[in-house]
């Protein structure tokens, strides 16, 4: 069971009548699973439409005629190109390029930005945004919501049948449908779907409709955590760190070409010097070979068993069929065909590089 | 005629005939959730109570399972390696972990009855 410090979701009491089991993460008491159990949960999510209470996660707004350059100096974000309602997924990084937390940043108007932002580093990135608005014309409001995100082909229909229309709204895009309302399509499953940033009443009367739609389940975060792997996309504290640069991280797709060589952004400087040796390390897919997972946390040894990185995620995929991983291997071995192994318990599992993601990405583009 | 033990780690043994088998309750399957792997013992391989006997991996952790008693491996059950979700559909059936050769049955004596562990999970 979880700490009495753990901060409660608005919405426990619905977790708790449709049977969670709760669990910490990130100084929150979060439904980890519900009776279904984490594999029935992943295969609806990518067959009809999971129901996730993010509202651990933090959204910020950031207003005013220096929004635009607030973001781009703490961000490797060019935010004032932005098109209103697009979206971006950025970092804050510190002198050292490494990453803080990682974000999704949507322009809502000339001179406002939503922030979206991890539970577990919210009150760092706060402190941080707050430290830089002093030099920018601009405020930072730390928005209490209820947050919702609902994922898989069928969550358009779903969320259409319970009055909300998507409209043409596409994958990294987002927009205020209501007062103190923000809704974007985007996720962190590797499928189509939404994220909805509402206040608690209004989520309410929503969930009433959404669950009373047979397609739609409440996922816990056991299943989040096997998605968002199988997608290839990285926890921050695990995959990510303050540690961690974007291109050791393999995340450069993330910072335009431009922004690269001229951008000005804290870290610029940093890695530019990391790009131009290259990183040591990179991560990478993992693929272990026959049936047995393998975790955060174990090493990862060469052929001649020197030491070769480490696995920073890794469980089992259930639509994959096999257990998968990503890690941190030294940059000569981070190609396909590397013969690595796995420590798990004194033996060394074999383990093929892989490319990421481990199931297609579905996201609705245009 | 078989008597069953329970260990308050959510283990149950079947003994009979100076041969236990050994498996995790109902209770713990669900505690796991949905078992991926489970990696099974040598036959020949010499036991102390408290020693990891079988480690269960389910999707999202791996947990050991410990030789409630001392004793020698004689079987694991094969069936786990192609369907280990056999311990959630079955936990005191097919989904058995192991057998092993009790060496010390006065052991037994320290374990609960069924009545005891129904009151120790509530």
């Amino acid at each position: 069971m979880t700490g009495t410090d753990a901060k409660k979701l608005p919405l426990e009491d619905l977790h708790s009548a449709a049977g969670a089991r709760f669990g910490a993460f990130a100084g929150w008491s979060m439904p980890l699973t519900y009776p279904a159990g984490v594999m029935a949960e992943h295969l609806h999510t990518r067959d009809h439409a999971g129901l996730f209470d993010i509202s651990h996660m933090q959204l910020f707004e950031v207003a005013g005629p220096g929004a635009a350059a607030l973001l781009a100096k703490a961000c490797p974000l060019d935010a004032a190109a932005l098109a209103e309602r697009q979206s971006k997924y950025t970092f804050f990084l510190n002198e050292q390029a490494g990453i803080i937390d990682d974000l999704i940043v949507t322009r809502l108007e000339a001179e406002r930005f939503m922030v979206v932002a991890n539970a577990g580093n919210a009150t760092v990135d706060e402190a941080h945004l707050r430290a830089l608005a002093k030099d920018f014309d601009c405020t930072v409001t730390a928005l209490d919501r209820v947050f919702l995100a609902i994922q898989g082909p069928e969550a358009e229909a779903a969320l259409k049948q319970a009055s909300i229309e998507t409209g043409d709204l596409l994958f990294m895009h987002g927009f205020e449908p209501k007062k103190d309302w923000f809704m974007s399509r985007s996720g962190y499953t590797g499928e189509d779907g939404f994220e909805i940033g509402l206040p608690e009443t209004d989520a309410r009367k929503l969930l009433e409709t959404l669950l009373a739609d047979e397609r739609v389940k409440w996922i816990g975060l056991a299943a989040r955590d096997s998605l968002r792997l199988e997608a290839g996309l990285c926890l921050h504290g695990q995959d990510i760190t303050p540690d961690i640069d974007p291109a050791s991280a393999a995340l450069m797709w993330a910072i335009s070409k431009d922004l690269r060589t001229n951008g000005q952004f804290i870290g610029s400087d940093a890695l530019r010097a990391i790009l131009a040796k290259g990183p040591t390390e990179k991560r990478v897919g993992l693929k272990p070979q026959g049936r047995q997972p393998v975790r955060a946390g174990a090493s990862l040894f060469d052929e001649a068993g020197n030491p070769a990185g480490r696995v920073t995620s890794g469980g089992f995929g259930p639509s994959a069929g096999s257990p998968v991983a990503m890690g941190y291997v030294s940059a000569p071995l981070a190609s396909s065909g590397s013969k690595i192994f796995a420590d798990v318990r004194g033996t060394k599992i074999p383990v093929d590089i892989s490319s990421l993601p481990f199931t297609p990405h579905r996201y609705r583009k245009g | 005629m078989a008597t069953t033990y329970f260990t308050d780690d959510h283990e149950w043994l079947r003994v009979e005939g100076g041969i236990a088998t050994v498996g995790i309750t109902d209770y713990a399957q669900e505690q796991l959730g949905d078992l991926v792997f489970v990696e099974l013992p040598e036959a020949g391989r010499k036991l102390a109570k408290g020693d990891v006997a079988v480690v269960v991996e389910s999707v999202k952790a791996a947990s050991d399972v410990y030789a409630p008693i001392d004793g020698e491996i004689v079987e694991s059950n094969g069936a786990l390696a192609s369907d280990p979700a056999l311990v959630n559909s079955a936990a005191t059936g097919d989904g058995w972990l192991w057998k092993m050769k009790l060496s010390d049955e006065s052991q037994l004596a320290g374990l609960l009855d069924e009545a005891g562990y129904k009151a120790l999970i509530g």
